[in-house]
């Protein structure tokens, strides 16, 4: 970025305007209101998005803009999802509380798990991950007292938003409230990101090594930030059972975790929209691709997956904000 | 020893059977400006990793102030005062210079995991950022990405994520390795402006420079210290002549 006067040049002033609202984000949350209007039989769909684009934010905290690679992350939203599920059952319907309990239990165990996690990188940390996602899947199938097993949980009541507003069959108010939950959560991520915080999320991201010696404590830092993701992780699935009335330990599945992390490099990693704009093209994909041929619409996803990787290693948004800025170096 | 900024007694590091440092005894007061020097392989920068934490001692104590430092964490040193660079850069590639530098200044001021305020809330942590680029000549540029600085700029900007911490001693792993002969009297000149309280060692090659910003000088040889002393007494001396400046062997 030029500079054109040195003597003006204000650093904070700078800093501010980066972390400005831009005009086109301010077009996508309008944008997220059409479904209403315009796929009124969609919004069930809809709704399904904004968990999913819920739950590829909290992943993006991790991988993108720290760097850590999780293949385990459902973990974190089958724990959101059986908690809500279990006290909705046991009478406590309220989805505010479903939803802080979900986001409070898989915090819990985010925090526990992460002084493993602050300890490796690279391959190691994508193994662990996935096997402690493993442990949990299988606790929770052996555990048919309190899960329900294979059978999934019995018993989940749709309660109702603030004791009055029931979940509806077509999804206004599951694509209402999953819409809410995503924007207040994305408002906090997005402040977190422009914090000093995610100032030094980055710095781990760039260059782990180097952030000991400007005396960081990289690992206090990291099991601060999966902590937190495992929250948002946490909140995304007790979205869903309260949404769907369901939950089943595909909730846990390691297909879960790994189509997050395709959602988000589809995307773009590490912008904030990008787990955003990758669960509406994944989620859509997936639902013409099943229209189309139900038992191969993975495989369409996989092209979709080779030719994002290969043409814009930045993911949809990275090769767009390319895009935007060839435009701008051309047009100028 | 009283006194002093920094000081090691007896360090002992080997790997398996090759001993890298060998009964390393320090003593550095403070505000003076050290070079260490000796050959390839004396163990200079392992020195430098055993000091602040990157290696751990097999045997010995490190001291900073009055302080038994050596089972601190690399980062609860840096907190103490005692800060590095690296020979080969690592930096940011992909933060801009005042994003790296208001980084390591928001770890110094401890409020490096806020996460609720945006950066530009904690300005006057910005400000020092620009105002430490702004001491090594890099505020033009302080809106680029750090990849894509010059490399003279990426070693000006090692210097000033130092900085930004405030250290006590400051040790430079060649600061100006890899920078060309004409610009690496500048970057000295640079460190030779720092504040005397800090107190600095760096490691160098070349004996112009040495000599002419070093007061002192530690000669490493195999692990080991041959000598200490003024750059006079260095020059003088037919053990360094003989095993490090060149000198043909009597």
């Amino acid at each position: 970025m030029a500079i054109t006067s040195r003597a003006a040049f204000d650093p904070k002033h700078y800093l501010q305007a980066r972390t400005q609202w831009h005009p086109i984000e301010y077009a996508f949350w309008a944008a997220t209101l059409l479904p209403f209007i315009l796929f009124p039989n969609h919004l069930v769909l809809a709704s399904q998005i904004a968990i999913t684009a819920l739950f590829a934010l909290s992943l993006d905290l991790i991988l993108g803009y720290a760097g850590i690679v999780s293949l385990g992350h459902a973990a974190f939203f089958g724990l959101g999802a059986y908690t809500a599920g279990i006290l909705s059952k046991h009478g406590w319907t309220d989805p505010l509380i479903g939803l802080l309990a979900g986001c409070a239990v898989a915090g819990l165990a985010g925090y526990a798990t992460s002084f493993i996690i602050a300890r490796f990188r690279h391959l190691p940390l994508i193994m662990i991950t996935m096997g402690l996602g493993f442990l949990l899947l299988e606790a929770a199938n052996s555990a048919e007292w309190l899960t329900g097993g294979s059978d999934g949980l019995q018993g989940v009541r749709k309660g109702r938003l603030f004791a009055t507003i029931p979940f509806d069959l077509y999804g206004y108010t599951a694509y209402a409230y999953s819409l809410v939950v995503l924007f207040v959560v994305f408002l906090a991520v997005r402040r977190l990101i422009n914090s000093p915080f995610g100032l030094s999320l980055r710095g781990i991201r760039e260059n782990s090594v180097r952030m000991p010696a400007i005396g960081a404590p990289s690992r206090a830092h990291i099991r601060k930030v999966y902590t937190i993701s495992a929250s948002v992780a946490g909140i995304a699935g007790a979205v869903l059972t309260q949404t769907t009335a369901t939950v089943s330990l595909g909730v846990l599945d390691f297909q879960r975790s790994a189509e997050i992390v395709i959602i988000l490099v589809l995307g773009g990693a590490g912008r904030l929209y990008g787990g955003l704009v990758g669960a509406i093209i994944f989620m859509v994909a997936r639902d013409q691709f099943s229209g189309i041929a139900p038992q191969y619409w993975y495989f369409w996803i996989g092209a979709l997956l080779v030719a994002v990787v290969m043409l814009l290693p930045n993911g949809i948004l990275g090769g767009l904000a390319q895009l935007g800025a060839r435009w701008r170096g051309g047009s100028s | 020893m009283s006194g002093a900024a920094l000081s090691t007694r007896r360090l002992d590091k080997r790997f398996g059977s090759l001993v890298v440092a060998s009964d390393i005894n320090l003593v550095i007061p403070q505000g003076v400006r050290y070079a260490l020097i000796g050959p390839n392989g004396a163990g200079k920068t392992t020195l430098i990793n055993l000091i602040t934490g990157m290696l751990r001692p097999d045997a010995g104590k490190i001291i900073l102030g009055d302080a038994d430092i050596t089972a601190f964490r690399p980062d609860a040193r840096v907190k103490r005062g005692l800060v590095r660079t690296f020979q080969i850069n690592a930096l940011f590639p992909h933060l801009n210079a005042l994003e790296a530098v208001t980084l390591a200044v928001c770890e110094r001021r401890g409020v490096s995991g806020r996460w609720w305020r945006p950066l530009p809330a904690y300005g006057e942590a910005v400000e020092e950022a620009y105002a430490i680029l702004g001491s090594l000549k890099l505020d033009a540029d302080c809106c680029r990405l750090t990849r894509e600085l010059a490399y003279g700029q990426q070693r000006l900007l090692e210097i000033a994520l130092a900085l930004a911490t405030r250290p006590k001693v400051l040790l430079l792993d060649e600061p100006a390795a890899g920078v060309p002969r004409e610009e690496s009297a500048e970057l000295f000149a640079a460190i030779a402006g720092l504040s005397k309280d800090i107190t600095v060692l760096f490691i160098e090659h070349d004996m112009d420079i040495v000599f002419r910003f070093a007061s002192r000088i530690i000669v490493m040889v195999g692990g080991r210290i041959l000598l200490e002393g003024t750059p006079q007494e260095i020059a003088a001396d037919a053990r360094v002549r003989e095993v490090y400046l060149g000198g043909e062997a009597p």
